[in-house]
């Protein structure tokens, strides 16, 4: 039960990471650039408040997906989820960039019981058995949400950006395994494979519990979908973007929402 | 990285000479450092162009005799050189990599026709020296110089992983 409730908000955080208010979900590594194949590298799955503590709920590891240089799929060594956090460590036998991603598609609904209101979530497969007979003014929508990071032994490669032209993805100009303090880095944001301009994003650099405001980075994709951030220090960073449209292809949803999260760690120069 | 962190020496004397190849004399302090835990720091010295790639890879002091390599593992911890020409290197390299060095002054020369000379064209470069230690910090200084134009002696002074760093060049 207290299993169901914990993948339950966890599954609120990713589908709704990008709403002002919503929890911030993440993926935290323990670094990103790495110079010896075969290295070890940690990672922290989490939905929190603050960047990067645990003081939320974890994320569910089922959803994780590693993808290696050569486009296969990479198995977590020792997961572990607890209260607050999931964790898990990889390791690196190949050259170039890893992408580590947690993927949400589903749907969620809220529907009027006997005048009480309701809220489900869930997979789309489940959404007919789960809204009981009677139900009014059921409102559905399809949510697809992404949370990724990224991590590279030696040369940066970029083989793991192929897109699927589902959903909200990035796409690099700079490598986001080559950030450094005092430069800019230009990325590029797609949705369902196109160019997307007009969205908004968030970035915030960790270690908030430490200073008393947010410090956020605002940035909107061009009509080209790139937008261009210029790191003020060196650290780990949280950066989120959002949109809402009706090109939703299950039946019973009538809107969409995308989002799409990711940690760079930018370096000292 | 910036200028300001450096004293830069300028150039002693000025000779009008040929646009022949020239030596190159580069001196490193490798600094002493009280700390519980001491390892050698790995260095690195390079050239490079005003629009800071890399001209050529002077030397690569690291634990370049670690069983299986493992000696690599830290070289992403030189964080410039890594990024600029490290991580595309197979190391080691021949004739640029070396063992880390301990405390004290190490003189290295380089001929004007030897690999790392050799192909360097006449110009503005940027000598840049890198320090990474292990359990310690890291520092990077820059000594800009003209090649091979005219006989130069300049330095840089580190402030904690490297000490002074000199570079001699004779036309």
């Amino acid at each position: 039960m207290k299993l169901k409730l914990i993948s339950a908000a966890a599954f609120a955080a990713l589908a709704l990471a990008g709403t002002a208010h919503a929890h911030k979900a993440w993926l935290q590594p323990s670094q990103t650039v790495f110079s010896e194949k075969g290295s070890w590298m940690t990672v922290d799955a989490a939905v929190s408040n603050d960047l990067f503590y645990f003081n939320h709920v974890p994320l569910p590891l089922e959803r994780l997906q590693v993808t290696a240089p050569d486009g296969s799929s990479v198995a977590a060594q020792n997961g572990s989820t607890g209260k607050l956090r999931s964790v898990f460590d990889l390791q690196l036998q190949q050259e170039g960039t890893y992408k580590i991603a947690m993927n949400n598609e589903g749907m969620f609904a809220s529907y009027k019981l006997g005048g009480e209101a309701k809220r489900w979530r869930g997979k789309a497969s489940e959404f007919k058995a789960a809204i009981p007979a009677g139900a009014s003014e059921v409102n559905a929508s399809e949510s697809l949400g992404r949370v990724e990071t990224f991590a590279t032994v030696g040369k940066p490669s970029t083989g793991v950006f192929k897109t699927t032209g589902k959903g909200i993805e990035l796409v690099p100009v700079t490598h986001p395994n080559d950030l450094f303090a005092g430069e800019a880095a230009t990325f590029q944001l797609l949705v369902d494979g196109k160019p997307a301009s007009g969205l908004k994003i968030e970035i915030v650099p960790g270690a908030t519990r430490y200073r008393n405001e947010q410090a956020e980075i605002h940035a909107t994709t061009g009509a080209d979908g790139k937008f261009e951030v210029k790191w003020p220090s060196a650290g780990m960073y949280w950066l989120e973007t959002a949109s809402e449209d009706n090109k939703t292809t299950l039946p019973d949803a009538k809107q969409r929402r995308l989002s799409y999260v990711a940690v760079f760690e930018v370096l000292p120069q | 990285m910036k200028p300001s962190m450096f004293k830069i020496l300028i150039p002693a004397l000025t000779l009008p000479l040929p646009a022949f190849a020239a030596d190159l004399e580069l001196n490193i302090e490798v600094p002493r450092i009280n700390a519980a835990e001491y390892h050698r720091p790995y260095v690195a010295a390079w050239i490079e162009k005003a629009d800071n790639t890399v001209a050529s890879n002077l030397l690569v002091w690291y634990d370049v005799d670690m069983k299986n390599g493992e000696g690599t593992k830290w070289l992403k911890d030189m964080r410039q050189w890594w990024r600029r020409s490290g991580r595309t290197l197979s190391m080691p390299v021949d004739g640029v990599s070396g063992a880390t060095r301990p405390v004290g002054q190490h003189a290295v020369n380089f001929k004007g026709g030897s690999k790392q000379l050799a192909d360097l064209a006449p110009g503005s470069y940027t000598l840049v020296v890198e320090a990474a230690r292990e359990v310690g910090g890291r520092e990077t200084l820059t000594i800009p110089f003209e090649w091979p134009a005219k006989a130069q002696k300049l330095s840089a002074q580190g402030k904690t992983e490297l000490g002074k760093v000199g570079l001699v060049v004779k036309p």
